[in-house]
């Protein structure tokens, strides 16, 4: 589902190079965890994929279901079934969190060449969705993750998950700033997502969070390339040893 | 050899100048009215303010007023329909009020060419310190609009909606409102038309104890239209006022907000959007004076730029000697989304009590890169996300109203004006 290539990329603003030869191949129905100390380029690798401006990939490809997307704007890749799940989800005063999932919602219905949700079912789908997250409906009619706290703008991220149905799920550092209740919420609605044509990629630094989403491979990212792939005792290895065994075989 | 001091008359004072000769006949007053009239014509004649006249400092009436219309006796404008279902509608149609009056209990409606008439309405016409042109030219030309007056106690369920449609010509319009002690009313004022209309329009309130007001100005002239508008008020004991003030059209348009408060306990809020597009000037002037102890107020302003447009915001706020606790707080923010598009701001704060609370803030940004790219993470495409955020940003203002009818009825004349011009 997922091939990236030989992947370069450095921040448009001062050419810092954050990825440096990434090769990664996520296939569908799997959940790949992307492990790696501060800095190793983890965050950098979800903008990337998810179209932010201020990355600029320099060599290398991101193929989806075998087609190349970079030339695709973050809307285009959105409406092909790429998701991020922000690790710090944007508040944005002045759009109802509602109005903004039903535009959401249509404009990929729209794209995908489907006719707009009714209200009443659009109503019923995010009642549901927010009843298995266990949040309130009231929260839903503030502006967009205004005065949410950190727990609930990361709910509210896989509420957004749930109600677009996407492909490729990218989830960046889920699980930072949650409680172990919330942790355990999140990580349910998560794994009620998967399914054999949908793929994950978990970015995380903790083994924690994958005792919840149990990973079918864990990738140690560092200095932007992957130094070292295995299966889920991968993390249980890092959680116990830390980064600098695998760093010092890599080098 | 004398020189002559005075500089040329622009074809737009001559204009003015001599259509007053020709209508002085015709307009209504009785001997105090028009000597209002003859000297507000003569402030005319020394001359339009330019921008070396401080409060016009960045609207130079003199040179972008550069001609005017004559009078149209011929010009038709129609009444519309009111932005809140079931108002009671009381149109000015090209200068003149065309209402059979509505019947709503409480409230007493008059013609203003009666009140010039029998000169009831001649302490109003004086003008509003030494620069005051808006003033002036009204009081020169003034023929018609409405005197409300709504008794002590009455609370109106439905607004009240004035409406000031003009077809090109020229338009000289008074609304007054007397609001008694204890009253409440959601108060509309339209202004809107075709052609390349010159209107003025001064609007007078008087607020008795405990008395709340919701007033909103909503302005959707054609961008060939001139627009030259002034909001007076007197806010009593106790008493509370909200104005909001929405520009979304007009080629020149000065909203001028003079307000007073004049009771103790007085609140006056003002909330502004300015919607500025195509190769148009805004400009909107507030002076609050919080003339006695214990009032309050806060002005926030949003402005959306486009296009060539320039918008101007100047808000002066006068704390008097005895108007001690005074609470002021003043915020102007602008969205810039063109290169070519400008705004000024100007707060002024002019304090002589020494136990006050007060404040002012202005920023210009243009729209939130990350903003933009967490709603297209999501799948909306940029135009429709762009929408989406400049809305949000005058949106807040609207939302904050808190009555789920005006806030309705100013979101449909937001999206309005985003069809036209997103």
């Amino acid at each position: 589902m997922l091939e990236i290539k030989n992947l370069h990329a450095r921040i448009v603003d001062d050419g810092t190079e954050i990825i440096r030869g990434l090769n990664l191949t996520v296939k569908a129905g799997e959940v790949a965890a992307i492990m790696g100390p501060n800095g190793s380029g983890k965050s950098t690798l979800s903008y990337i994929l998810a179209g932010r401006e201020d990355y600029e990939v320099t060599e290398g490809d991101i193929l989806y279901n075998g087609q190349s997307i970079l030339e695709m704007d973050p809307a285009e890749r959105a409406t092909s079934g790429i998701f991020l799940a922000f690790q710090y989800p944007m508040e944005i005063p002045g759009v109802a969190t509602m109005e903004f999932l039903k535009v959401a919602m249509n404009e990929q219905r729209k794209a995908r060449g489907e006719e707009p949700l009714k209200i009443p079912e659009f109503l019923k789908r995010v009642k549901d969705a927010a009843g298995s997250l266990s949040m309130d409906m009231a929260m839903l009619k503030r502006p967009l993750n205004v005065g949410f706290s950190g727990g609930e703008k990361k709910r509210a991220e896989i509420l957004q998950m749930k109600l677009l149905e996407p492909k490729l799920c990218v989830l960046d550092e889920t699980d930072s700033g949650l409680d172990i209740d919330a942790l355990k919420i999140v990580s349910d609605g998560v794994n009620a997502l998967r399914a054999p044509d949908r793929a994950f990629l978990v970015i995380t630094h903790y083994q924690r969070l994958l005792e919840h989403i149990v990973p079918d491979t864990v990738h140690v990212l560092y200095k932007g390339q992957v130094i070292k792939s295995g299966d889920k005792s991968l993390a249980l290895d890092l959680e116990a040893n830390g980064y600098a065994g695998v760093i010092g075989e890599a080098a | 050899m004398n020189m002559h001091t005075q500089p040329q008359r622009t074809p737009a004072e001559t204009a003015l100048i001599d259509a007053f000769g020709d209508r002085l006949s015709l307009l209504p007053g009785d001997g105090a009215v028009t000597l209002k009239r003859d000297d507000a014509i003569e402030a005319i004649k020394h001359g339009l303010p330019t921008r070396r006249v401080e409060s016009w400092h960045y609207t130079d009436l003199r040179r972008l007023l550069n001609s005017v219309p004559d009078f149209d006796p011929a010009a038709m404008a129609k009444a519309i329909a009111p932005i809140i279902d079931g108002s009671a509608v009381l149109p000015v149609l090209n200068g003149k009020s065309e209402a059979k009056m509505p019947s709503v209990e409480g409230v007493t409606f008059q013609r203003l060419s009666e009140k010039l008439t029998d000169g009831s309405i001649a302490p109003g016409l004086d003008p509003y310190g030494s620069d005051d042109a808006i003033g002036a030219l009204n009081t020169a030309f003034v023929a018609d609009g409405y005197f409300i007056d709504i008794a002590d106690g009455t609370e109106l369920e439905k607004p009240i909606e004035l409406q000031n449609l003009q077809a090109g010509g020229q338009a000289h319009v008074r609304l007054a409102a007397r609001v008694g002690a204890g009253a409440k009313a959601v108060i509309v004022e339209r202004q809107a038309g075709e052609g390349a209309a010159l209107v003025s329009s001064v609007s007078q309130l008087v607020l008795g104890e405990g008395a709340e007001v919701t007033w909103l100005i909503v302005q959707e002239q054609p961008d060939t239209a001139t627009h030259l508008a002034q909001f007076k008020a007197h806010i009593g004991k106790n008493a509370r006022l909200t104005l909001f003030v929405m520009n979304a059209g007009g080629r020149l348009v000065r909203q001028e907000v003079l307000v007073k408060t004049t009771g103790e306990g007085a609140d006056f809020k003002l909330r502004g959007i300015n919607l500025l597009a195509g190769d148009t000037h805004t400009d909107v002037t507030m002076v609050l004076d919080h003339a006695v102890p214990h009032t309050t107020s806060t002005e926030i302003i949003r402005n959306v730029v486009t296009g060539k447009a320039r918008g101007v915001f100047q808000g002066r706020i006068n704390v008097h000697q005895y108007a001690q606790k005074t609470n002021a707080k003043m915020a102007c923010n602008t969205l810039l989304l063109s290169d070519d598009g400008e705004f000024s701001t100007k707060p002024e704060l002019e304090i002589f009590a020494d136990d006050v609370v007060c404040g002012h803030g202005a920023t210009v940004t243009e729209i939130d890169h990350n903003h933009l790219f967490y709603l297209m993470a999501r799948g909306v495409d940029e135009k429709s996300a762009r929408g989406l955020l400049v809305k949000a940003f005058v949106a807040e203002v609207i939302e904050e109203l808190d009555d789920e009818g005006i806030v309705e009825a100013l979101e449909a004349r937001l999206d309005e004006w985003f069809v036209t011009h997103g």
